[in-house]
């Protein structure tokens, strides 16, 4: 198995949509055991997410958190390490921008855009720095370090927002609303807006960063081979604590995009388990920009599909698709050599 | 003489909150100490314990259909195990079989299950997306013990008065014990956590090994599950773990991957929400209102402080989450 390698298409394209396929199958045999017909659910899906202008929309706006969220998850697994705090990373890039926001009434929004996603960043980047360190320095193991960080940061937004943040008189825990000048440009009819643009922007950046440039070089030396790269005397750890600091930040921007750019305000739980949708998007994308920006689309689409689906069937509730998440997650990742075995015997048979 | 009465009556006050945050802290510990207790055998083994969470749910799901389908708790208990054994052996064949990352392998099932339990409970039930509420015939309901009317209120309130999933955890406890640390089964599994190679090469199987610890994990937790659905609650609502699986993993850790220490780290978690409860709104000297959050949060930076290694040092099983290949 570790002999030869595998051509890229095969890699890349084949064993990717085998194992895709494998989740579909299976999540199609759980619509079939609660009375949902498959293949016209499938067509329900596909008709809400691309069927329309608005369900496009819908599925872009989705589209947008799921960069973010899987750049959060890639940077860091360049290092060969495992980032599971987008969620608690988002939370608290949220909470920056609505500080931002609530501080600037009356600014376009052109102008205040740049100190908010500038404070989305940095709240990402900030909570992601703790665990990033700890990993480095203390040897703390990052996938539980950033577990705890979402429980840290979700009791710390609680607090804020029903305590601190909170416009006064309104029974639920949300900020007041912003100025409406501050709202980013959305399409009409559904909530996508210019943070798309951001999400597909930052997702070059990352693939420059990673794919042309020496940083990236070694960082990728550094993920794939620690002990060559320690001989070559790149600096690993170093490069982790950017790259965690560079996931935690994209994960941030989730906020702008939720904040600024549909709610006008923030919500608690505005996050809505995107974060967790990262782990999927980047293991879809295997790590690479433009592979994450389609899955992402996918997960889009799989997202407003499900919302239009529960209409048709009211028994398939949004939950099915956080079911087929769960699914692309467990046949993507951990069971990943399910087909690449079968495939590679055929394929050095052939 | 009246200031006097009045400080015993004051003691009393502290006596019986003192007992009463105790009993809770109890009731609100033995789901965590099942599930931590359920990761300890798999984690000893060598098999990374990320979805307790949806062990848990899976348990409670079960519990409470079955309990309702049924009308009875002790059915509901049983599915309870098996179905959370059986999503247990799923991440064995995941990390075991198919040498699968095991970290993705826990995230993808609590994601899976915290996703099916509603979808298969409103297809099933049709009501919200939980289980009936249960009638108390299909729960384990509290038990009083015999003198509790006579035995003073430590026993009246701390010790009796439970339901029977407490009294079979303590019981459970120093079996559990013995079983890692004086049977022979429990030697090799420990063994099979740490160096694997060895005990490959004593002519044992790694595979069997890693597969006992995680139908011993799916059971443990399973009756975590059952405890919340059945036993404590009277049915399954979506969600109820929670994120009491990511607290028990974190009191595991935090006990330092030993039975006694994880049931100490499972009782102090339980303590802070215990604790929680009972500051809602009360002023406290110097600091005031303690917000809920804090409280809440506490659990989660005492792990954090032990990870550190601010707080003594954790070392894991040295061969966790590594996949074993056999070498030739």
């Amino acid at each position: 198995m570790t002999g030869r390698a595998l051509p890229p298409f095969l890699d890349y394209a084949v064993i990717p949509l085998l194992n895709l396929l494998a989740a579909l199958i299976v999540s199609g045999l759980i619509l079939a055991a609660i009375g949902v017909p498959p293949g016209t659910a499938l067509a329900s899906m596909a008709e809400g997410a691309f069927g329309s202008a608005d369900g496009i929309g819908y599925t872009l706006y989705y589209a947008t958190n799921f960069i973010f969220a899987g750049l959060a998850v890639a940077l860091p697994a360049r290092a060969g390490l495992f980032n599971i705090g987008g969620e608690g990373q988002a939370m608290i890039g949220g909470l920056l921008v609505a500080l931002v926001c609530l501080g600037l009434p009356g600014w376009p929004w052109w102008a205040a855009l740049p100190l908010a996603a500038a404070a989305a960043l940095f709240g990402g980047a900030a909570w992601a720095l703790i665990p990033a360190l700890l990993q480095v320095r203390r040897g703390s193991h990052i996938v539980i370090t950033t577990i705890l960080f979402n429980f840290l940061a979700s009791k710390f937004s609680t607090w804020m927002l029903v305590d601190v943040v909170r416009a006064p008189g309104d029974p639920s825990p949300e900020t007041a609303g912003f100025d409406p000048s501050l709202a980013l440009p959305a399409a009409a009819g559904s909530p996508v807006n210019l943070s798309l643009l951001l999400a597909l922007a930052a997702a070059f950046l990352a693939w420059l960063l990673v794919h042309r440039t020496v940083w990236g070089y070694e960082l990728r030396a550094a993920g794939q081979s620690p002990e060559a790269a320690h001989y070559a005397a790149i600096p690993a750890g170093t490069l982790a604590v950017v790259a965690i600091c560079l996931g935690g930040a994209c994960a941030g921007m989730i906020g702008v995009n939720e904040a600024m750019g549909v709610e006008h305000r923030l919500v608690l739980g505005f996050t809505a388990g995107a974060g967790f949708v990262g782990v999927a998007v980047a293991l879809m994308g295997r790590n690479h920009a433009f592979g994450i920006v389609l899955a992402a689309i996918l997960f889009g689409a799989l997202y407003q599909g499900g919302a239009e689906l529960s209409f048709d069937y009211p028994q398939a509730t949004r939950d099915i698709v956080v079911v087929m998440d769960g699914l692309v997650i467990l046949f993507c990742g951990a069971l990943e050599q399910l087909w690449r075995r079968p495939v590679a015997a055929l394929w050095l048979r052939s | 003489m009246a200031a006097a009465g009045r400080r015993i009556v004051a003691a009393f006050v502290t006596l019986f909150d003192l007992l009463s945050v105790s009993a809770s802290t109890v009731r609100l510990a033995i789901p965590l100490i099942l599930a931590a207790l359920g990761g300890l055998f798999s984690e000893r083994a060598g098999v990374v314990a990320l979805g307790l969470e949806g062990l848990m749910l899976a348990g409670a799901f079960a519990a409470g259909s079955i309990a309702a389908v049924t009308g009875s708790a002790w059915a509901g208990l049983a599915a309870a195990m098996l179905v959370a054994i059986a999503v247990a052996l799923v991440h064995g064949y995941a990390a075991i079989a198919q040498l699968g990352d095991q970290i993705v392998s826990g995230i993808a099932l609590n994601i899976l299950i915290a996703g099916l339990t509603p979808v298969l409970g409103l297809a099933w039930f049709g009501e919200g997306a939980g289980t009936p509420a249960l009638p108390p015939g299909a729960r384990f309901m509290p038990v009083i013990l015999p003198g509790a009317d006579r035995l003073g209120p430590v026993w009246r309130l701390l010790v009796s008065g439970h339901n029977l999933l407490v009294y079979v955890t303590a019981a459970l406890l120093p079996v559990l014990v013995w079983l890692l640390y004086s049977t022979r089964f429990g030697l090799r599994l420990r063994a099979v956590g740490e160096n694997p190679h060895a005990v490959d090469a004593a002519g044992l199987s790694v595979a069997r090994l890693r597969y006992s610890g995680l139908v011993l994990c799916g059971a443990l937790s399973g009756m975590a599950g059952a405890y919340l659905a059945i036993a404590e609650g009277a049915g399954f609502t979506p969600d109820m773990s929670a994120g009491r699986g990511y607290l028990a993993l974190a009191a595991l850790i935090f006990g330092k991957w030993r039975v006694l220490p994880a049931c100490g780290a499972c009782l102090l978690f339980a303590f802070t929400d215990a604790l929680q409860v009972r500051l809602q709104g009360v002023v406290l000297p110097v600091v005031g209102i303690v917000p809920v959050q804090f409280v809440e949060a506490l659990p989660y930076l005492l792990t954090l402080l032990l990870l550190a290694g601010f707080v003594g040092t954790a070392r894991a099983p040295r061969a966790l989450g590594q996949p074993f290949v056999k070498t030739r």
